[in-house]
């Protein structure tokens, strides 16, 4: 039985208030990212307090970090790293997996089977383990970061859409356009697209969460974004050492990564559904 | 004196739609179940039937709720029940045997020990006894091997078989009430008149009520005491079987049984001698499956098929489910290529893959699949979807593309406002034009029609043979009409080809279908077709096997 959650319905879609919730905070973190060098009390860079791991006050709300630094500044500088770098991977990840899902689904023969073949090998190799070996042979810098992400998920991506797209390839209207005569392209783009979107863009939400925690423990292995630069992973990192004095520099960066990715997670589950009874 | 076992009154059933609006599915709905009376509900898709029947097992199907009257079995109140009580109810009072067997079966799991589920749910028997009556009751639903067919599991009997097997799950509780909900409408023709003669077998030696619902009135003739019409929820007309085929009051029930009235098709053939076939098929043989050593597919589907179509005809092709009439469709489309055997369109042959035939010989041969909710991509608009074909043949685009998409629906008869609505904004009817348009905007000299009108109510289908034939005059095209449906192939057909188990078994003209079989399976295949004659299912003879 369906459950009935409170809703409201601008636009003629329906939208819970976990979804108005969800949006708020990924909203209010993309802000952060944008506008981070506006919003920072402090540099990040500077030691201000005199302290270590100090304890929140009321000039540093999120205390400081090992050596002093404003934690709530780093957050906010953080917060483009970790959003940033994500979001990049993400789009990669899932544009070229859809695309090749697709076509794998559309041409299929030897194509689907070598390329199946090649992604199922790519994605056999424990992820942290690839990065780890990846960020050894050449180093990090943040474009190497994206590219590695965005590989490491493009045969999941390509999995699930190309799982998709063999649903509707077996589609009579699909049937009915090839038999018309038309090409591969106009296929994918037209007849097959428009019809998994929904579940690519909830997959796409999903992956996402995937890439921050991935890229949050790299940094955290200290493989990932380097100093001076920082992401929430790698002050997790620096200030691993504050455990035991409870410092909030340790908790404040999870609370940010948890807030994301439970977040986009929120989302993806309660998407705005349109309503389809116009009143006849 | 007969008491009633059932009285509806003044039922009303509600559903909320997702924006909150309510709607009543079913408005002030009264009638009166006599013991012994098999009642038939009769109506079209939306009709409300399938709602009315839930009603007496006391449930609403999610999203619908009883909003107001008395649904009394057996003189108690099944809408003031608890939903203890009501469990106690179904399955020894009130049984039901769903539409599709193949989906109300475990395929994991043997069928007797689903079949005796019901006597062990209420604890009505020992195991051992249960499955005896089980037995017994293979045996009265004349089932093959009564004994063991119950060891087996669901994909390893026919369909017919299963639905037998369903009813015999509902009559182990020995209820007083048997719902049907269209038992047999997923059934061929030849099938359905085994289960059909079951049903009656057991119902009447059981003097049980029963509900039978359909929206086949010929169907219907054959099993039902009394029938109530519906129609959006109301009650159009109730009275006998008899009442109601000889003597209907309403239009609508007497729109249901003009549906039925064979139309007769004048053939347009003239025979002007030896004239070249438009489509000429020469010993196709085509198959699913890998190509095997010996060129053969692992599953031949069609073997050794010929035919001719001629300019301004129309060839019919008539089988049950699995005969390799939709194969043939297919294989002339380019779809799925033959192995052996020639298509020769025009006098030219065309390659066996559609991928190595020129956009003009794909243009002029078109293919209508058979259900349009699969057939039309839900996310394209109907302008979208029309226009296509007119961009990619004629390359035509703006004002004179949408000109030509406002002439097709004028064509198929649909207003042009439509063009702006999502396929799923359309009925069931109004999506099948749809599709019949956009095989037309490719001006096509042949269109293959694959079971155009199966999923269509009667009254609609008729409408959309109608058109059919309006177009040919219209447009001088030639129709491969595919069906399981006798009437529909004799209204539009010149020829009609029978096929069986991937075999052309014999071709005659649509005028001597009903005298001039002489295939012992044609001959069948045509007596097994209903009829609205109440007698009608007792004069056919019994057929030894099945």
């Amino acid at each position: 039985m369906a459950r009935h959650k409170r809703t409201f319905q601008p636009l003629g879609y329906s939208v819970s208030f976990v979804t108005l919730f969800a949006v708020t905070i990924i909203f209010f973190w993309a802000g952060v990212a944008i506008f981070g060098n506006l919003l920072a009390p402090h540099s990040p860079s500077k030691i201000v307090d005199v302290d270590y791991f100090g304890p929140m006050s009321k000039a540093f709300p999120f205390g400081s970090d090992y050596l002093g630094r404003d934690v709530l500044s780093r957050i906010i500088l953080g917060a483009r790293f970790t959003v940033g770098i994500s979001l990049c991977s993400v789009l990669l990840a899932c544009f070229s997996g859809v695309v090749l899902g697709m076509s794998a689904a559309v041409v299929g023969g030897w194509y689907d089977t070598i390329l199946s073949r090649f992604l199922d090998a790519l994605s056999s190799i424990p992820s942290k383990l690839f990065g780890l070996v990846m960020v050894a042979a050449v180093g990090s810098s943040t474009p190497i970061l994206i590219v590695l992400l965005a590989v490491i998920y493009t045969p999941g991506s390509y999995r699930f859409a190309r799982a998709l797209a063999v649903n509707v390839n077996a589609m009579d209207y699909v049937t009915v356009a090839r038999a018309r005569g038309e090409r591969t392209f106009y296929l994918i783009t037209q007849e097959i697209l428009p019809n998994i979107t929904g579940p690519v863009l909830a997959d796409l939400g999903l992956r996402f969460v995937f890439i921050v925690l991935l890229l949050s423990g790299l940094s955290f292995l200290g493989l990932g974004v380097q100093p001076p630069n920082a992401d929430w992973g790698s002050i997790v990192r620096e200030n691993i050492g504050g455990l035991s004095f409870a410092a909030p520099a340790v908790l404040a960066p999870c609370l940010a990564i948890a807030s994301l990715t439970i977040s986009v997670n929120l989302l993806i589950d309660n998407l705005p559904v349109k309503i389809r009874d116009t009143g006849e | 004196m007969t008491t009633n076992i059932v009285e509806i009154r003044d039922l009303v059933i509600g559903a909320k739609s997702d924006s909150g609006r309510k709607i009543e599915i079913i408005k002030d709905v009264s009638f009166d179940i006599a013991e012994g009376e098999i009642v038939a509900l009769i109506g079209e898709s939306g009709s409300g039937k399938t709602t009315i029947a839930l009603s007496l097992l006391g449930h609403a199907r999610p999203g619908c709720t009883i909003l107001g009257g008395t649904v009394r079995v057996e003189g108690e109140d099944v809408t003031a029940m608890n939903l203890a009580q009501r469990e106690a109810l179904r399955g020894t009072k009130v049984a039901y045997v769903p539409q599709s067997a193949a989906a109300a079966f475990n395929p994991s799991k043997r069928l007797i020990d689903q079949v005796i589920e019901v006597a062990k749910i209420h604890d009505l028997m020992t195991m051992p006894e249960a499955r005896k009556k089980a037995i017994k009751l293979f045996h009265a639903l004349s089932l093959p091997n009564p004994e063991t067919i119950g060891d087996s599991y669901p994909h390893q009997v026919s369909g017919g078989q299963l639905q037998r097997l369903a009813a015999a799950m509902a009559l182990i509780g020995e209820p007083q009430l048997m719902i049907f909900d269209e038992p047999t409408t997923a059934l061929d023709v030849t099938t359905q008149i085994d289960v059909l003669r079951a049903f009656k077998d057991v119902m009447t030696k059981g003097g049980m009520a029963g509900v039978y619902v359909s929206h086949d009135l010929a169907v219907v003739a054959q099993i039902a005491d009394r029938i109530i019409v519906l129609q959006a929820g109301e009650v159009r007309e109730s009275g006998t079987t008899k009442d109601i085929l000889e003597n209907p009051q309403h239009p609508y029930t007497r729109e249901l049984l003009a549906a039925f009235e064979p139309v007769p098709y004048d053939s347009t053939r003239t025979d002007a001698g030896e004239v070249a076939p438009l489509l000429d098929i020469q010993k196709i043989v085509a198959g699913y499956g890998q190509v095997g050593r010996d060129g053969m597919p692992e599953f031949v589907a069609l073997k050794d098929i010929s035919c001719q179509l001629h300019t301004g005809q129309n060839l019919g092709i008539i089988g049950e489910s699995g005969s390799g009439k939709s194969t043939l469709a297919r294989t002339i489309a380019g779809l799925l290529p033959q192995v052996k055997g020639n298509v020769i369109f025009n006098g030219s042959p065309l390659a066996a893959n559609y991928r190595e035939r020129s956009k003009e010989e794909l243009r002029r041969i078109q293919i209508v699949f058979q259900l349009a909710d699969t057939a039309l991509n839900p996310t394209r608009s109907i302008q979208n979807i029309l226009s296509r074909p007119i961009t990619f043949y004629q390359d035509l685009r703006g004002a004179e593309c949408a000109a030509q998409v406002d002439a097709l629906l004028d064509m198929v008869q649909l207003p042009t406002s439509m063009k702006s609505r999502l396929p799923r904004e359309l009925s069931g009817g109004q999506k099948q034009r749809v599709n019949l348009a956009r095989a037309l905007a490719a001006k096509p000299d042949i269109i293959l029609c694959d079971e155009i009108t199966s999923a269509l109510d009667t009254v609609v289908a008729a409408a959309v043979i109608e058109l059919l034939k309006g177009l040919q005059q219209e447009l001088d095209l030639s129709y491969i009409f595919i069906s399981h449906d006798l009437s529909t192939v004799q209204a539009i057909c010149d020829d009609v080809i029978v096929m069986y188990n991937g075999e052309k078994v014999e071709q005659l003209p649509a005028s001597r279908l009903h005298n001039g079989a002489e295939h012992p399976y044609s001959k069948q295949l045509f007596s097994s077709v209903p009829k609205l004659d109440p007698a009608w299912l007792d004069s056919v003879p019994l057929r030894g096997d099945r």
